[in-house]
């Protein structure tokens, strides 16, 4: 096939349309509104269902609903609107069953702004709606990567009857990039043993809830989860590396600010340091098994996100205090240089760094000090 | 299994499930759960309706109706039967909400269902109050009624005046069907009866959003004996909310039922 160039969002919505989705809800936020308005047009032509929503309450609960009618269905929303959703996803957590989320980050807290952040990175992989669920969270780094992830999210939401989220941000959301389709998928309906989609003369009622009454129930539901999470740790975590045959230092990001650290391990290779990356691609699961094998062989690592250190503890915690840990970040929307991210490299690379100072500490006096 | 009498006159409907309720003494919720159980097994849909239960009193309806059944988070079942109604309309997708659940957190949800015309049923359950949690002040509640958490009555000057929901969804354009009914008395229930129907009728018909709306008893919350509550409601509930037709769309008018 041949490549176009596609705008991200655009881009995202397309994928989720030859992926066989059948039933998209949303509403309006910048830096993702464009996938709304494609799908606005693109799904209808196709005979598929598509409702702006009132609110992304409205969105995320008709979410709820044709998931659980077993199709295929998608929502996106950037920041303040995913904090919105969160409700509907912890129900749809607990219900057990597929549903693909976009979140195209913004900068925050609160309205923030418009700009490419990282910031939700705790509220997809460790937080966000009430109660104990796990949920997959893959970050693509450029339009084709959320082209191909978005196709995977369904066959993952679908295998394990889980929420799946892809955090992009506006970056991605908003860059015009070559790209290369998958070919169309036909959409099938599958006849899944749960959905509720009436009996039809075959079998007996179904009921799909959230809802266990009694403590020991929820405790075997919260279970049966971890149960599956467990599988999901052991087949699913992805991620890229890049120049780490002969690796001394290795950085860590995801995402947008994974390509710009990879702009700037390009320059340092060309210095001759001795610098690779490590992408995580599905930050849950995370890749810890991966980073804790680095940590056995190189000298130090830098962790750079768009945010103040949300992986970061990730990171850490895989390393176990193995090797030194270092951290850049930017917040609030701002994204950073490779020029930034190579003068981190390069203080990483002089030695000085050490274990034992807390690296996020390190890093809010360096960031004071240049203010 | 039990031999039938030659003089029954009166069982349970084939919508329900053997399942006994654990609404309280005196409450009409039992009799909204049978007047559309009896309504979808005449109309027999009962094998393609998907029911969609709130949050509150009837959070546990899933349970007694013999169809597929969701559960809704506290006040988005409109939402939740318009993503199982667009991917299956061909299917009867309804709900059944509290005043609490429909007409506080899912105000949003409601109005908006009714405007895009969504081809679903609501059954409203109206009984001043929020029942499951307490008794506490309802947007339905009436003006100077005790609750939980209207200690000396509601004082409209702090605390708002009642919403008339069906008033104020008949408004919308895409609002097909929306009557507000009674089950304080026999006839009043027959009446209830047949607006449930109209309204599944309106739905099947493809004629938009359709509401019944049911003024209901709470005795425990309220402080009153069963038969003292179903007076309440003929004297006092149907005086503020006054029963009627709403909304008939010129569709819905041609249906004979």
């Amino acid at each position: 096939m041949t490549r176009e160039l596609w705008e991200g969002n655009q881009a995202i919505a397309e994928a989720a349309v030859r992926a066989g989705l059948e039933a998209y809800f949303g509403y309006p936020i910048t830096p993702q509104t464009e996938i709304l308005e494609y799908l606005s047009r693109r799904m209808p032509e196709l005979g598929r269902a598509f409702v702006q929503a009132e609110s992304e309450l409205g969105a995320i609960n008709m979410v709820y609903g044709a998931a659980c009618a077993g199709v295929r269905v998608m929502s996106t929303s950037s920041s303040p609107g995913v904090s919105l959703m969160m409700e509907g996803i912890s129900y749809i957590a607990g219900t057990e069953i597929p549903m693909v989320l976009v979140n195209v980050m913004r900068g925050g807290p609160g309205l923030g702004n418009i700009a490419p952040s990282q910031g939700d990175y705790n509220q997809a992989v460790h937080g966000g709606g009430h109660g104990d669920y796990p949920r997959i969270v893959l970050a693509p780094a450029s339009v084709q990567e959320a082209v191909d992830l978005t196709m995977l999210s369904f066959d993952l939401a679908e295998k394990y009857r889980m929420v799946t989220m892809i955090i992009a941000d506006g970056c991605i959301g908003q860059m015009m990039e070559p790209i290369q389709f998958p070919e169309m998928k036909p959409v099938v309906r599958k006849d899944w043993d749960w959905a509720t989609n009436g009996k039809m003369g075959k079998r007996e009622r179904r009921l799909l809830t959230s809802i266990y009454l009694d403590p020991y129930e929820e405790e075997k539901t919260n279970l049966r989860l971890l149960e599956r999470w467990k599988q999901i740790q052991a087949n699913e975590v992805r991620y890229k590396e890049y120049f780490m045959e002969d690796a001394e230092y290795v950085v860590i990001g995801f995402g947008t600010a994974g390509r710009v650290s990879l702009s700037a391990v390009r320059a340092a290779r060309q210095e001759g340091i001795k610098v690779g990356l490590l992408r995580p691609v599905t930050v849950s699961p995370f890749p810890s098994g991966a980073i804790e094998d680095l940590a056995k062989r190189v000298s130090g690592m830098l962790v750079v996100e768009m945010n103040s250190g949300q992986m970061l503890e990730d990171v850490r915690l895989a390393v176990k205090g193995r090797v030194p840990v270092e951290f850049y970040g930017r917040m609030g929307g701002v994204v950073p240089f490779p020029d930034e991210v190579l003068g981190e490299i390069h203080r990483m690379a002089s030695g000085k760094i050490t274990a034992d100072i807390n690296p996020r500490d390190a890093w809010y006096e360096r960031m004071v000090a240049m203010k | 299994m039990v031999p039938t009498p030659n003089n029954l006159v009166y069982e349970r409907p084939e919508g329900f499930t053997d399942a006994p309720t654990h609404y309280c003494p005196g409450c009409t919720h039992g009799i909204a759960h049978r007047l559309v159980a009896e309504v979808l097994e005449e109309m027999g849909v009962l094998d393609k309706t998907i029911g969609v239960a709130p949050v509150g009193c009837a959070v546990f309806a899933y349970n007694y109706f013999d169809t597929d059944f969701v559960e809704a988070p506290h006040g988005r079942a409109p939402a939740m039967a318009t993503g199982i109604k667009r991917v299956l309309p061909d299917r009867v997708v309804f709900t059944y909400q509290g005043d609490g659940d429909l007409a506080s957190i899912g105000m949003g949800e409601i109005v908006h269902a009714a405007a895009r015309g969504e081809n679903i049923t609501v059954i409203f359950i109206n009984n001043a109050n929020f029942g499951m949690t307490g008794g506490q002040m309802a947007p339905t509640t009436l003006p100077g009624m005790k609750t939980t958490s209207s200690p000396n009555g509601r004082d409209v000057e702090t605390q708002g005046y009642p919403i008339r929901t069906s008033e104020l969804l008949a408004t919308l354009d895409g609002a097909g069907y929306v009557v507000r009914r009674s089950l304080h008395d026999p006839k009043n229930i027959r009446m209830a009866k047949k607006a449930i129907r109209l309204a599944f009728e309106t739905q099947v018909r493809g004629l938009g959003f359709s509401m019944v709306e049911l003024l209901s008893t709470c005795p425990t919350n309220w402080n009153l004996t069963p038969v003292e509550s179903l007076k309440f409601v003929g004297d006092k509930m149907a005086a503020y909310f006054p029963l009627g037709d709403y909304k008939i769309s010129s569709g819905v008018a041609q249906i004979k039922v």
